[in-house]
């Protein structure tokens, strides 16, 4: 941890007073960083600057958008058409959304499959998981703005998921309706949250990466770190890294906002929002579908929406439900074949709740919702007493350095290889 | 400091009353702050709606509004009604009398919210499927109604509500 000499005299006065130089020197680029990070890493800042790609074209489109039950539906239709280059910024807006979720996923997945929730990093975790819920709701908000017909009853169909709550649920959905359907000041409130909870995110964001900077980032092997020799400065190494990936992920964005930027829509929002006619096939957004299944894969009404949310809250425990200590997925021999079972699981889900809720559908839904709580509430303690993992390599360098292969086979079993 | 014998100061009394004090003002001003989501007085106003329902033919349904939802009239034939009255307590889900959901037995009234997540059912119109009771039927999760409105298959807890109405005349109800 060297002090930082800067060259320029009002850079050291202003340091001298206010150390933001000193600061972003020892976070974002002296910040010794695991050296054998893979891709699946970078999914991280590119989630922070996908935030600030949706907050910057999300304050353009507030600034002609009109949130008023008899304007939304046309200032929106007016953004496309009239405002010079409205259409550009609502389609990186909308589809951003939709890649915002695609970055989110995988960044999770990444730390499931390399047990980034364990000790010592459970509220990085943690925090991470509020982001998501965050997420949803800004992002459920977000669609009901434009006032379609898919906005109107993903407003209608969601609030009501509250009133499945003993005693109190129907007075908590005309308090979030503020009347008694989804009207026009259900559609205020949404603006104004939608407008806040972004902020907020970036408030959790920051916190994250306290979090995060506090231990470090977790690495493929799962082990810590053991001196300098075990990593690299954040800067220049992973800042190209991350800046070549960038450079990949705003070259697909491209592609689906210039060539497919309603793939990821549903028609039916097109069509301004009606209350006396439901759609005949309501689907949520991608990216809630795995939740919307296992809410429609239940019964009963209150357990569904208990199940759903369940669903989410599951990862809140996740660090106590997997008590293995070995972290990554490399050198766990089963835990790594059910992921990829539960990645599948997901996807399946997914699928299934973007189709109609009959027949084989309503059974595949249940077998595997019922996967889905079995993987996290049974599987995972079981492995942790059962699973013997493979032997563990004496440090991030070792392979590297001195013989890979010889030396991870030369390692005696020691699972707890971080004590 | 005024010690007393059992360890306890006057300054831990004073911290002890002042956040007391200061929890109850808090409380006392989050109220506004939520209840200010709850409908407004020109919401409530428009809480009542009055319909002829004269015009409403044997066998026709129309569908009105009522606080921004839609509520169903429906005239029924004897064989719907027939079919409401004589069906078993024993096989509905949410048990209830035809005669204790309709003020005259062949003018059914119920609001046209669905009680699973608040759809529109389907039913109003000849063309629509009205489900396995010839009721209605929610298109969206799959519920079926019966021709008194009452759940009889599908994830919906409870019958479709009857709102608040009365006859104001011989042919004139007022919703709400």
């Amino acid at each position: 941890m060297s002090e930082p000499k800067f060259n320029n005299s009002l850079i050291r006065w202003i340091d001298h007073r206010l150390p933001i130089f000193t600061f972003m020197h020892h976070e974002m680029h002296e910040y010794p960083t695991p050296k054998n990070l893979n891709y699946w890493w970078n999914f991280g800042s590119l989630a922070g600057i996908v935030l600030v790609i949706m907050i910057m074209s999300g304050i353009v489109l507030a600034m002609h958008y009109t949130a008023h039950v008899d304007h939304a539906f046309q200032s929106v239709e007016r953004i496309m058409r009239d405002v010079n280059y409205g259409w550009l910024v609502r389609y990186i807006h909308a589809n951003g959304a939709s890649f915002f979720f695609i970055v989110v996923y995988i960044h999770i997945f990444r730390g499931l499959y390399y047990g980034s929730y364990k000790a010592p990093r459970e509220l990085l975790w943690m925090l991470g998981v509020v982001i998501l819920i965050l997420m949803m709701a800004t992002a459920f908000m977000g669609y009901v703005l434009p006032w379609g017909q898919m906005s109107f009853w993903g407003a209608t169909v969601i609030t009501n998921l509250f009133s499945a709550i003993p005693l109190v649920g129907e007075s908590i959905v005309t308090l979030l309706w503020g009347g008694f359907s989804v009207d026009n000041p259900t559609l205020n409130r949404f603006y104004a949250l939608h407008y806040l909870l972004p902020f907020v995110i970036v408030g959790v964001v920051v916190l994250h990466i306290v979090a995060l900077h506090r231990f470090g980032s977790n690495n493929p092997l799962g082990i810590d770190v053991r001196g300098n020799q075990d990593t690299i400065s954040f800067h220049p190494y992973y800042t190209v890294k991350d800046a070549f990936g960038l450079g990949v992920f705003l070259i697909l964005l491209s592609a689906v906002v210039f060539f497919l930027p309603n793939s990821m829509g549903h028609p039916d929002n097109y069509i301004p929002a009606n209350p006396m006619v439901t759609p005949a096939h309501i689907v949520p957004e991608w990216y809630f579908l795995p939740f919307y299944a296992i809410l429609r894969a239940i019964p009963d009404k209150l357990f569904g929406v208990l199940a759903m949310f369940a669903a989410i809250g599951v990862l809140f425990i996740l660090p106590w439900l997997d008590r293995s200590p070995v972290r990554s997925a490399t050198f766990r021999p089963i835990y790594k074949v059910m992921f990829w079972v539960f990645l599948f699981d997901c996807v399946a889900l997914t699928w299934l709740g973007a189709k109609p809720a009959e027949g084989i559908y309503v059974i595949l839904s249940r077998l595997f919702t019922a996967y889905y709580f079995f993987h996290f509430l049974i599987l995972l303690p079981a492995l942790s007493i059962f699973e013997t993992p493979r032997s563990l390599p004496k440090s991030i360098g070792k392979p590297v350095l001195g013989g890979g292969g010889a030396a991870m086979a030369a390692a005696p079993a020691a699972p707890r290889e971080r004590s | 400091m005024a010690d007393t014998n059992e360890g306890t100061t006057r300054r831990d009394f004073i911290h002890v009353a002042s956040a007391t004090a200061g929890a109850l003002g808090v409380a006392c001003v989050a109220w506004p702050f939520i209840d200010q989501m709850n409908p407004a007085a020109d919401t409530l106003a428009l809480s009542s709606t009055e319909f002829d329902v004269s015009g409403v033919e044997e066998g026709m349904a129309v569908t009105i509004v009522w606080r921004g939802k839609p509520v169903f009239i429906r005239h029924r034939t004897q064989k719907e009604i027939q079919e409401a009255t004589e069906v078993k307590l024993d096989d509905l889900p949410d048990p209830q009398v035809d005669s204790d959901r309709t003020t005259r037995p062949e003018m059914l009234v119920l609001l046209g919210v669905c009680t699973h997540l608040g759809c529109v059912p389907l039913g109003q119109s000849a063309t629509d499927p009205k489900g396995e009771w010839g009721g209605w039927f929610c298109p969206c999760h799959g519920s079926h109604y019966d021709t008194s409105g009452r759940i009889r298959k599908g994830p919906a807890p409870t019958n479709l509500a009857v709102p608040p109405y009365k006859y104001i005349s011989d042919s004139v109800i007022k919703i709400g």
